[in-house]
């Protein structure tokens, strides 16, 4: 990590900080910094401005201050000068089962735009496979497998980088507890994302998301007052387009209300590596590969056949069938045959 | 023996992910304790019994939470030792936010969950500002845009932290979280001595020594008053 010099961030006047790197508001205002009364100071001299007093009052402990902002500025530099979606290739090497049994697989490599389904029993080790990617798992997890990002044993300071991680997860519950408009929330997470062009991300997102979601919303709908269809599809849109994170990680994307096999090339189609773990025939399908999962370990890989892609034809008429009905039954109309 | 203070608000999810996170650290043959500290009542301890981690109690009932818990960690680290740990884990609720019973060179967690606003980081005091390690909660709740603003706000007021996330229920994080608390460098055998991370709130006001009336007459010692004023007037 390039050290930012803390004393040179301390003594600079706080406006040139501003200027020179525009997300450190967010430090000042997230520790409740008053950024109208610092006038022409330095950091150091606006934290030797507070009173004992203040400092005991407001749990203030300067020190502590100076060295996080320097920590801070130094992590989204470096973060900036990422070059994005370097991530070409994602490699299991096998570990052991439950009954410490090696796996037979050897090693599995997805590339970019590839997408795996995971398949197997509840409890037999999907949510582990998941973990193992997500920790970048070096022997150090209890299957003890490994994962390689484009052939190498990669960077450890990933697992633990909030703004530079290796992989999204998109959860089985996608609701949202914010209370904000559709418009407020993708802002507010672009920022978060320090994306540059926020008004022109926001436009994106809510395009991709209306392509999925049966019903159309706008950007001025509450994100609480969403259908499980639309938030589900708003979510696949947003990490899709704006989260840096070149793997996504699915459990399970439910069939209602939304459109899933636009949901998957949408992911696809913004370069991800998408794994996916389901029990749904349609979805299993749709995935170039799939892993096998029993007792802990990847009992094997399948590749989905040409006999495989014609059953999922017939899957996804019966899904057009399912929907039509749906479609018809909502709108009042009977569906005898 | 290593030891590792948790704090975090209530319900935040800490017996849950210390639960989970003592599995993990028993499967490489470690013996874990647990001290439990509340206010007025916990059951806790039974949850950890079940589990089969030997644990003790402390209710600090009418003083303030984290001096009850600065007055006897030393005896509750000779419990520790006295009963052959590996790893001792004490367990406090932040109840007003502010304070944290973080010692200088002892591993300190703060649990926060993804349930409680965006702001919460703001709202946190040293409990969160000074942690070593910050676990998120309830991740699987809410969306994975959501988990990246809240973790962002986190690191934000605590860019040295790890930030980790843990979900109490399943356990997926809760792994990799135990890799990070034993350290054979940082084995301990006494806290004597030892500094707080920071200093726990000043206040000595007739409240605190029993004083039930209200009114300026009754009021002596650290007393501050709210500034109400006539803002909304102009």
């Amino acid at each position: 990590m390039k050290m930012i010099n803390r004393e040179k961030i301390v003594s600079k006047k706080i406006a040139d900080l501003r200027s020179e790197y525009p997300f450190v508001d967010s430090f000042f205002e997230d520790n409740k910094l008053d950024l109208e009364s610092i006038g022409d100071m330095s950091f150091r001299e606006y934290l030797n401005s507070y009173t004992l007093e203040e400092i005991d009052e407001w749990a203030i402990d300067t020190e502590k201050l100076e060295e996080d902002l320097a920590e801070y500025i130094s992590q989204m530099v470096e973060f900036l000068g990422l070059e994005k979606d370097k991530v070409e290739s994602l490699t299991i090497l096998a570990g052991v089962n439950k009954s410490g049994e090696t796996e037979s697989f050897g090693e599995f490599t997805i590339k970019r735009s590839e997408i795996v389904s995971i398949v197997g029993p509840t409890g037999s080790g999907k949510s582990r496979l998941l973990a193992d990617i997500e920790w970048a798992a070096d022997g150090d997890t209890p299957t003890k497998r490994r994962i390689l990002v484009n052939g190498e044993t990669p960077d450890k300071s990933n697992r633990f980088s909030t703004s530079n991680k290796l992989v999204a997860q998109l959860s089985q519950n996608m609701n949202f507890v914010m209370d904000l408009t559709v418009r407020e929330f993708l802002e507010l997470h672009a920022k978060s994302r320090l994306v540059e062009n926020v008004e022109e991300m926001v436009q994106r997102i809510v395009e991709a998301a209306n392509e999925l979601a049966g019903e159309k919303f706008s950007l001025d709908t509450a994100v609480t007052g969403l259908s499980g269809g639309q938030s589900r599809a708003l979510m696949i849109a947003d990490t899709a387009i704006l989260s840096t994170s070149p793997i996504v990680l699915i459990d399970e994307i439910e069939n209602a209300g939304i459109d899933r096999k636009k949901a998957l090339d949408v992911l696809v189609n913004e370069e991800k590596i998408v794994l996916m773990a389901t029990h749904d025939p349609s979805l299993a399908l749709m995935a170039d590969r799939r892993i096998v999962i029993k007792n802990g370990g990847i009992k094997s890989i399948i590749e989905t056949g040409p006999e495989e892609k014609a059953r999922l034809s017939e899957l996804e008429a019966i899904d057009k069938l399912v929907s039509e009905m749906r479609t018809k039954l909502r709108n009042g109309e009977t569906v005898g045959i | 023996m290593n030891l590792v203070t948790v704090s975090g608000p209530p319900s935040s999810g800490k017996t849950s992910v210390i639960l989970k996170t003592i599995d993990a650290i028993k499967m490489k043959g470690l013996k874990v304790g647990v001290v439990k500290f509340d206010c007025l009542y916990t059951d806790d301890d039974e949850l950890y019994r079940k589990a089969g981690v030997p644990v003790r109690k402390g209710l600090s009932g009418s003083l303030c939470p984290d001096h009850y818990f600065v007055s006897n960690i030393e005896e509750v680290v000779n419990w520790g030792i006295n009963q052959e740990l590996d790893m001792l884990i004490t367990e406090s609720a932040g109840l007003c936010n502010r304070c944290s019973p973080y010692i200088k060179d002892i591993v300190s967690v703060c649990v926060i969950d993804n349930l409680s606003g965006i702001n919460t980081p703001k709202k946190i005091g040293p409990m969160l500002k000074t942690a070593d390690i910050v676990v998120i909660t309830k991740g699987d709740i809410v969306s994975q845009a959501e988990r990246e603003v809240f973790a962002s706000r986190v690191n934000s007021v605590n860019p040295k932290a790890v930030i980790i996330h843990v979900n109490g229920l399943t356990g997926q994080g809760a792994f990799e979280f135990s890799t990070l608390l034993r350290d054979k460098k940082n084995e301990i055998e006494t806290v004597k001595g030892k500094e707080l991370r920071f200093p726990m709130p000043s206040a000595l006001c007739s409240y605190c020594l029993g004083e039930t009336r209200i009114g300026d007459d009754y009021q002596m010692g650290n007393v501050r008053k709210i500034e109400l004023g006539d803002e909304d007037d102009k």
